[in-house]
């Protein structure tokens, strides 16, 4: 199991409840992580539709998830 | 410079910090909260931003504008938190010699910005509704609405011009 630390924002942070938590989880990516997260909260947004950051970058669905990373969960962009 | 805030933009104050005998032309882009969005009435916005890489999207931007165009300086402003209709919600200022480089630059930097810096905003709408506007998602998906479910409805947007400003 790993440590995740988990961060949301608009749709998804109101959907999950909280901007922030704490993961211990066995998924080996994001998208996994997104997945198991999503049962948990009821997210609607599709996995395709929603982007994810790795201490402070965007990544791939299918990095590598490491142990004490920071990971932020992004709805489409809609700045401006 | 780009900056996220959550004090009101300050037009006047951001086009001092780029006066220059150089430019022949300064343009700016003002994005403002309209009233109506998709046929909808609408109250006021809430912006939110992943600060840590929107200030550094928002820097890369700035940056690739610097290189594409003949350009003295580009800046922008974003804010965040609860606007009125008529608040500025992002400001974008170019200087350059010649004014084709400076409107191109401003041009390149609010499209990038929207599709590329991590904002999001919800629009409440006089019907007591409110709804997350979906913008961009992948790089170069169209406009799409995200359904959030609501007591009247007023959801679901199939934007192709996603609302707030500009």
């Amino acid at each position: 199991m790993k440590h995740v630390h988990v961060q949301y924002f608009a749709l998804l942070r109101e959907q999950a409840r909280r901007a922030e938590e704490s993961v211990e989880t066995a998924a080996a990516t994001p998208a996994a992580l997104y997945q198991e997260l999503a049962g948990r909260h009821g997210f609607t947004l599709p996995v395709g539709r929603a982007r994810v950051a790795l201490d402070g970058e965007l990544a791939a669905w299918d990095a590598p998830l490491r142990d004490g990373v920071r990971l932020v969960f992004l709805p489409p962009f809609a700045g401006g | 410079m780009f900056r996220i805030t959550s004090t009101p933009l300050d037009p006047d104050a951001l086009r001092r910090e780029m006066l220059d005998l150089r430019a022949g032309g300064f343009v700016t882009f003002e994005g403002r909260v309209r009233s109506r969005n998709e046929g909808l009435e609408v109250r006021a916005l809430e912006y939110e931003a992943f600060r840590e890489l929107a200030e550094k999207e928002g820097e890369r931007v700035l940056a690739e504008a610097r290189d594409k165009f003949a350009v003295l300086s580009a800046a922008c402003a974003h804010r965040v938190g609860t606007l009125q209709l008529g608040d500025l919600a992002v400001w974008v200022g170019v200087t350059a010699e010649h004014r084709a480089e400076a409107f191109g630059a401003c041009q390149y930097i609010i499209d990038e910005l929207k599709r590329r810096v991590p904002i999001w905003k919800k629009e409440h709408y006089a019907t007591g509704a409110s709804v997350w506007v979906a913008g961009r998602g992948e790089a170069g998906e169209p406009a799409r609405g995200i359904k959030e479910k609501d007591k009247t409805g007023a959801g679901g947007q199939s934007a192709r011009n996603p609302g707030g400003c500009g």
